[in-house]
């Protein structure tokens, strides 16, 4: 079984964002990045099945601009046999990002498509989706356990008020959630090995995929600021603050 | 535009989502449909065609529809697309499931998690986890969205709509649901309850952390954590909150013992009120707290616990002992 992971490489979740000031977008220059972080769920999970002999082969794919091997690096350093870039510089939306992994996914012959459930940039929690429409491929979205046989996969998944098992035929497009494992510590010499696998540069070019942009940003801006707040000095005067905002919880 | 609202629902009730969504569509809608695909669901039909503004409620009645299953479910709403201009569900699990797969297969784009409607192309939605709000506009000719419920007032019942019955697709029969549980009692769900109470690595151990949970279960609270609590283990990873976690809307949110670390801090910008009890004066979370309370938690929640039953605050239930 032939594993496709897909992973972005985004802000690091522990950086602080800054809003440009001509309102264009947000300021990625000078920026910590690292690989989404529900990607590294999926680069995980992947590995985890090779390591049980249920999969021959882990191929990492990324579509970003040359910079983005850094992510590619990491995934190799995880346990990933060989990593993929589709190079561009340009924004993908979820969309042309989910055509262009369908033909890489055709291509390969995967079984199945690991992909984080959402990036932490855009929010947009579409591609896995969008990918598995466009294959005709079941998905099991937001995945917290995953076990993956010869004919289907069953996938934990968390639903509205509650979580539900399904059932999915192979092959199948799996989206990762928080609950699913922990990804692994890399260490240094890993990191270092890893430099010795394969990593394939594409232009986004030589993809059939229209680029159009389907949605245009207009402006991006603040948040609404919260109101600074007071510190109170005890229990009670916090429980008459609370009675006179919220009445009866 | 002519518009078909996905449903919300379990196949007995309809989720108050849908209200919201009718109700934030309207003013972009010509005619709002809404889509009530499940098994037996002519309660929930009943109940969708009650709602203002509705013009017509369309009931896909079949086995395979019982789970809303995305495959199944995208296979019935692509050919329906044909009538409508746009395609618009909440941003719930659900919604989240099915839409960008029905999105795919009209090749169009989604639009996900808009809190403002701007004009029938143009919305606003968070991006980094709410640091940030994006202006968007589609050039697409149709439209799917999904939409923040929390965001919009729903339309209130008293409607006749129409119910028209609408044949169901052919099962396309590549997954199916072996379990499902809902958790209907117990705490509440972390994202959909009116008060959450969470703790961070200030909690200190994972007794201390039941202590917490015990404080939660007195206010009928969700219970959640920070990542740092995950992290040195106090809880499971499935109850963080934050950029990586949940993101939580509640209306009240007592942060305990959590520092408020950037990404904590994503995950619960929206909430109405935030209370932060922390021993350290200078923890940034009291630079985004409405009110705070410095001390030791083990000190102060068996104190704030009897000020707010003495205000009456607490759900009369717990005094008489839930468990």
């Amino acid at each position: 079984m032939k594993i496709v992971v897909a992973v972005k490489r985004v802000i690091d979740y522990n950086v602080k964002i800054r809003v440009k000031s001509d309102g264009s977008g947000v300021d990625t220059g000078n920026v910590k990045m690292a690989m989404n972080p529900f990607d590294e769920i999926a680069v995980e999970e992947a590995i985890r099945l090779k390591e049980k002999g249920k999969a021959s082969e882990v191929v990492a794919v990324t579509i970003g601009p040359a910079k983005a091997t850094d992510i590619l690096h990491n995934a190799l350093a995880m346990g990933a046999d060989r990593g993929l870039l589709v190079e561009t510089d340009d924004k993908i939306e979820p969309l042309a990002a989910a055509k262009i992994l369908m033909s890489i996914v055709i291509e390969e012959q995967a079984d199945l498509v690991l992909v984080g459930k959402q990036a932490i940039d855009d929010d947009c929690n579409q591609t896995g989706q969008m990918l598995a429409g466009l294959l005709g491929w079941p998905q099991g979205t937001f995945a917290s356990r995953l076990v993956v046989g010869e004919k289907t996969a069953g996938v934990s998944r968390e639903i509205d008020g509650g979580s539900q098992v399904v059932a999915l035929k192979m092959p199948c497009v799996i989206t990762t959630d928080l609950g699913l494992n922990e990804p692994r510590y890399l260490s240094v010499p890993k990191i270092i090995a890893a430099r010795k696998k394969p990593i394939e540069t594409r232009s986004l070019a030589n993809f059939p995929v229209d680029l159009t942009p389907r949605v245009k940003t207009i402006s991006v801006g603040e948040p609404a600021p919260r109101q600074p707040g007071e510190i109170l000095r005890s229990p009670i005067e916090l429980a008459v603050r609370l009675k006179n905002d919220l009445g009866a919880l | 535009m002519r518009l078909l609202v996905l449903a919300d629902h379990d196949n007995r009730s309809l989720a108050s989502t849908t209200a919201r969504v009718v109700g934030a569509v309207q003013s972009i809608a010509t005619e709002i449909d809404i889509l009530v695909a499940g098994e037996g669901v002519e309660s929930v039909a009943a109940q969708a065609a009650k709602l203002q503004g509705v013009n017509k409620v369309l009931a896909a009645d079949a086995s395979h529809y019982k789970y809303q299953l995305a495959e199944e479910m995208a296979a019935l709403i692509v050919p329906l697309m044909e009538h409508y201009d746009g395609l618009i569900a909440a941003a719930t699990n659900n919604g989240k499931n099915i839409l960008p797969r029905v999105a795919a297969l009209l090749d169009v784009a989604q639009v996900s998690d808009a809190q403002a409607i701007i004009a029938a192309d143009t919305f606003e939605r968070p991006i980094y986890a709410g640091n940030a709000i994006e202006m968007v506009q589609t050039s697409d000719d149709k439209l799917v969205l999904t939409l923040r419920p929390a965001a919009f007032a729903p339309v209130s019942g008293g409607g006749s709509a129409e119910i028209t019955k609408i044949p169901a697709q052919p099962a396309v029969g590549i997954s199916g649901v072996t379990g499902q549980e809902l958790s209907r009692s117990g705490r509440p769900e972390l994202t959909a309850a009116r008060i959450v109470v969470a703790g961070g690595r200030g909690i200190g151990s994972r007794e201390n952390f039941k202590r917490l949970e015990q404080f939660a279960d007195r206010l009928g609270a969700a219970i959640g954590a920070s990542r740092a609590a995950v992290d040195a283990g106090f809880i499971s990873n499935d109850f963080q909150i934050g950029q990586t976690g949940k993101i939580i809307a509640p209306d009240l949110y007592i942060a305990v013992g959590i520092s408020g670390a950037i990404q904590h801090l994503a995950g619960i910008r929206d909430s109405r009120i935030i209370v932060a009890i922390n021993k350290d004066p200078e923890a940034p979370i009291f630079q985004i707290a409405d009110y705070g309370l410095v001390g030791d938690f083990l000190k102060l929640l068996p104190q704030l616990e009897t000020a707010l039953d003495k205000a009456g605050l607490l759900p009369p239930y717990t005094r008489a002992g839930r468990h």
